[in-house]
């Protein structure tokens, strides 16, 4: 099963269209989407606005490939659970977000190799069509790094979170 | 419960958006292990994963709906009356701002860790924040300068 994603908040035509037209060409029939309240209408694959998070959370444990937009929240699931995942980046300038940090997290990802990045519709075709050789990466921990949570629990019983030392804290 | 003493239970509000903020947020659960914890989110199906602790919702908000984001500062408002938080920790978005300005107005001590996927520069509601948080935090070494201080990564 592949399960597409475009997260909780926006629409993402740009790459939905390409994933039902790349299932249709395919005969792909185990695709499930979520598409965001879009204008684009899959033809090719099962498909709904939005999903509760437990379910999202069950398919994206279920699927053996995830596709989505390069939303941190998608990315850190995928790592944690050890899902392989390929992510497109919106552009702010077609109106896809509100700006383009999702362009400098693809290019980030990309550079550590924890996941595929399609950068544009242009190269998601053949992102898909290797779907299958698309690596688990390892398991990232579901936890923080020891150093930010060290900060947080610092900051939350009485510190300063290694931060301003500005004798804010009781 | 409430007040601001030092050596009790710590009651913490941490509060993020559904999506990436929340994914975030909850990989912080470690460091809030002995304190008292409410969660504040946009989505009501994420209270299956908080266990027995208070689990509250308001709305999703951006700035380019004036409404959404004034209903959502009541609600947050709301909770924070509610809550008495000693310390209101957040990693945004708009209902984090609400969260840590409110809070900061009852007394309690404010964390805001920008998103990772603020790569570039700081978010706009990081931005904002930053301005009043007690500690601010980029996951991003290259952004930190002055009071914007780096340690480490929700990875």
């Amino acid at each position: 099963m592949i399960f597409v994603t475009v997260g909780t908040q926006l629409p993402f035509d740009r790459m939905i269209r390409v994933v039902d037209e790349w299932a249709g060409r395919c005969g792909r029939k185990d695709v499930f989407a979520q598409i965001g309240p879009g204008s684009y209408i899959p033809k090719h694959v099962e498909h709904a606005t939005f999903i509760s998070p437990s379910e999202c959370s069950t398919r994206m444990r279920e699927a053996s490939v995830l596709v989505a937009h390069a939303g941190m929240g998608s990315i850190l699931t995928a790592l944690e659970i050890g899902t392989p995942i390929i992510i497109m980046p919106r552009r702010a300038g077609l109106g896809e977000h509100r700006n383009d940090h999702q362009l400098a997290t693809a290019r980030r990802f990309a550079a550590l190799g924890k996941v595929r990045v399609a950068m544009d519709e242009s190269e998601l075709p053949a992102a898909l069509d290797s779907v299958g050789d698309v690596k688990v990466g390892e398991r990232i921990s579901p936890f923080a790094s020891p150093r930010l949570l060290a900060a947080v629990k610092g900051f939350v019983h009485g510190g300063s979170g290694a931060a301003r030392a500005d004798g804010v804290s009781a | 419960m409430g007040g601001g003493m030092s050596r009790k239970t710590p009651r913490v509000l941490a509060v993020a958006s559904s999506g990436g903020h929340w994914v975030q947020l909850r990989r912080l659960r470690p460091a809030l292990e002995g304190c008292d914890v409410a969660w504040l989110t946009t989505h009501a199906g994420h209270r299956a994963e908080v266990g027995a602790d208070r689990f509250h919702t308001t709305r999703d908000a951006n700035r380019w709906n004036k409404v959404a984001l004034l209903l959502s500062a009541l609600k947050v408002l709301w909770v924070v009356l509610r809550e008495r938080p000693d310390v209101v920790l957040t990693t945004g978005a708009a209902p984090g701002y609400f969260a840590l300005r409110l809070g900061k107005l009852m007394g309690a001590r404010t964390m805001w860790i920008d998103s990772i996927a603020n790569v570039e520069e700081l978010s706009m509601s990081g931005a904002m924040a930053r301005r009043h948080a007690h500690t601010c935090l980029t996951q991003w070494e290259h952004l930190a300068q002055g009071g914007l201080r780096h340690e480490g990564a929700v990875i």
